[in-house]
């Protein structure tokens, strides 16, 4: 390389972190797959009221019960509601959910962790202990206790979600700022006079985002899990709602009669999207973490 | 001319913790490290002071010290009339406009995530009440005093070459238009054929902008070129002090002797006293009374178990040596 002065020109198509993102992406099928999933699955969330065949509420006692036909492509229910429509329209709560819980445990878990790694000491040490008190619980036990205490609304679930996420989000940023407010470019940072709030947002916590990026999405595919199995106990989403935990409990109830088409559509469902994400966010950890390149 | 920067008796130690040193301490004896012991010295406007000694003397803490990275544990540092060492909140931040710092290494000294020019202008935004446009104008103005243009605001550190990041972070130092900068071993990180250019740009820019320097280094033919007076340090205390040529010509203490017969000379026939210590650098927890050097020195007399405080042995020649003057 030659030195400063003689001033190279930029090339002219400049590569950004984004582009070669995505060229390895593209060498990677599976996460392709497993994304593609994701995103056809969010426009038909969006589109619903388009996509979706029939009112998802409409009852039609005549056709109650009834196997996948070329008119209802995956059955009916007992009050003879359309399967695949309310499929359609549960991908709207089955998404929004676990974004809306991930993106607040995200959130409020970065801060605190910040907080927690870079002051360190006792602000450190009672946080920890808080973390390890929440976590002490198994995760789906304490959100079934916080629903049927807190009641379920969607509100509610968010939030029982959000609260079983924020520990391991914790854990994980106080892990990052111990090891970056290491680096000189904090202490340079401080040096050029940065005040301690603005060395943690502008300079520490952009350089902790990599693993949160993977840490979220794979937390998503666990959330919405959580979510179907509280709904499959009925202490999520309540009936006139479509939900695709609750849909597979309804459809449970079935099973010994062989209306087999009410259980295993929902579980597919919940199985692949679940899967999608969990894909998702192992072909992240690739593709952020060099060190974990040829491991698998 | 009244110095600009007056460093009295500094000294910075860290405690050991866990049980052993807990034990230790209830028997009476000492259990901290000191990094730093009682150091003092002064630098004048548009003066440069090399600070030099062996990897782990406190050279490094020293500098952490005056910019309060480290707090010291007692002491004094005075910029112009302001009492650093007492600064806190918003005044201490307001010193880092007229005291900066270039790091060790250039590449770690930069946010991968932020553009040269956001880094280049921070100093700006939080100690001046510049506009958008003065402030982008001086950023190019000062990439351009260090030798890169104003083309390079835009790139990140990984687009850089290691001369290139240098040259940011003495743009990010000068910035503000300090009056003094601690440079800490800005080279030792560089290729040697880029070494001499950063030296040339920092000497270039002490002469336009009326910077005074400390220059912390290791090497001892930067040191040379670059200071006017020397201070060499061993094992958290200066032993020895003196303008730059003085000190090469005609080194007192013991240690710096030996600091200096181990420079290689690029000069196959060259001739020159050989002087070695003997045995390694003892640990800062256990520094020897009296005179650090005692028990490596091959000259160690019983006087030198005595305290030994630096003595002026020949006009601005400082050393800290019992023997020096007595044959």
């Amino acid at each position: 390389m030659t030195d400063a002065a003689t001033a190279l020109p930029l090339p002219a198509q400049r590569r950004g972190p984004l582009a070669a993102m995505w060229r390895r992406l593209r060498r990677n099928p599976v996460t392709l797959g497993a994304l593609g999933v994701i995103v056809v699955l969010t426009v038909v969330a969006v589109l619903a009221p388009v996509v979706a065949p029939f009112d998802p509420e409409a009852t039609d006692p005549a056709i109650a019960l009834s196997a996948p036909t070329w008119q209802n492509l995956l059955g009916t229910d007992v009050y003879g509601r359309d399967q695949l429509s309310r499929l359609i329209h549960a991908a709207r709560l089955d998404l929004i959910i676990p974004f809306a819980s991930t993106a607040a445990a995200l959130v409020i878990g970065a801060l605190i962790g910040a907080l927690s790694g870079y002051r360190g000491g006792w602000v450190d040490q009672v946080i920890m202990r808080m973390v390890e008190a929440v976590l002490a619980f198994p995760a789906f036990v304490l959100a079934m206790g916080l629903t049927a205490a807190l009641g379920n609304s969607i509100g509610n679930i968010i939030l029982t979600l959000a609260i079983t996420q924020v520990p391991i989000y914790i854990r994980l940023i106080r892990g990052e700022m111990l090891r970056v407010r290491e680096m000189e470019y904090a202490e340079a940072a401080r040096t050029v006079g940065n005040p301690s709030w603005r060395i943690v947002v502008v300079h520490l916590l952009p350089n902790c985002i990599p693993p949160l990026i993977v840490q979220a999405t794979l937390a998503m595919g666990f959330a919405l899990l959580t979510m179907a199995a509280l709904s499959f106990l009925g202490l999520g989403i309540r009936p006139p709602d479509a939900e695709w935990g609750e849909m597979t409990a309804e459809g449970a109830s079935h099973m010994v009669t062989g209306e087999w088409w009410l259980f295993v559509f929902p579980g597919l469902v919940i199985m692949a999207t679940v899967l999608a994400f969990n894909l998702i966010g192992d072909g992240l950890r690739d593709l952020l973490d060099p060190r974990m390149r040829g491991v698998r | 001319m009244p110095p600009l920067l007056k460093v009295e008796g500094l000294s910075k130690s860290f405690p050991m913790r866990g049980l052993g040193p807990m034990l230790d301490r209830m028997r009476g004896r000492r259990t901290d490290v000191r990094a730093v012991d009682g150091v003092s010295f002064d630098i004048a406007p548009g003066e440069t002071l090399g600070l030099v000694g062996e990897s782990g003397c406190g050279k490094s803490t020293v500098a952490r010290c005056l910019l309060r990275l480290v707090e010291p544990t007692s002491g004094s540092v005075r910029l112009d009339d302001t009492e650093v060492t007492r600064l806190n909140g918003s005044a201490l931040q307001r010193l880092r406009h007229g005291m900066q710092m270039v790091f060790q290494d250039p590449t770690a000294a930069l946010n991968p995530r932020l553009s040269v020019r956001r880094m280049v202008e921070e100093p700006l935004r939080l100690h001046t009440t510049l506009g958008p446009s003065e402030r982008r104008a001086r950023v190019d103005d000062v990439l351009v005093a260090v030798g890169l243009g104003p083309d390079f605001a835009a790139r990140y550190a990984h687009e850089l070459s290691g001369g290139q990041k240098q040259r940011v972070n003495i743009a990010r130092a000068i910035v503000t238009d300090p009056r003094f900068v601690v440079l800490d071993e800005p080279t030792s990180a560089l290729d040697v054929s880029l070494r001499s250019r950063i030296i040339l740009l920092l000497e270039a820019l002490r002469e336009n902008r009326g910077l005074s320097y400390l220059f912390i280094s290791h090497d001892i033919a930067t040191v040379k070129y670059l200071a006017h007076r020397v201070a060499v340090m061993y094992l958290g205390a200066i032993v020895e002090q003196a303008e730059t040529r003085e000190l090469f010509a005609n080194p007192l203490h013991p240690y710096t002797r030996a600091l200096l017969s181990a420079v290689p000379i690029p000069d196959p026939d060259a001739r020159r006293e050989r002087f070695a210590l003997a045995g390694e650098v003892p640990s800062p927890v256990d520094i020897p009374a009296g005179c650090r050097l005692r028990g490596r020195c091959p000259l160690a007399q019983p006087i030198c178990a005595q305290p030994v405080p630096l003595r002026e042995a020949a006009p601005g020649h400082w050393v800290a040596c019992h023997l020096v003057g007595k044959g």
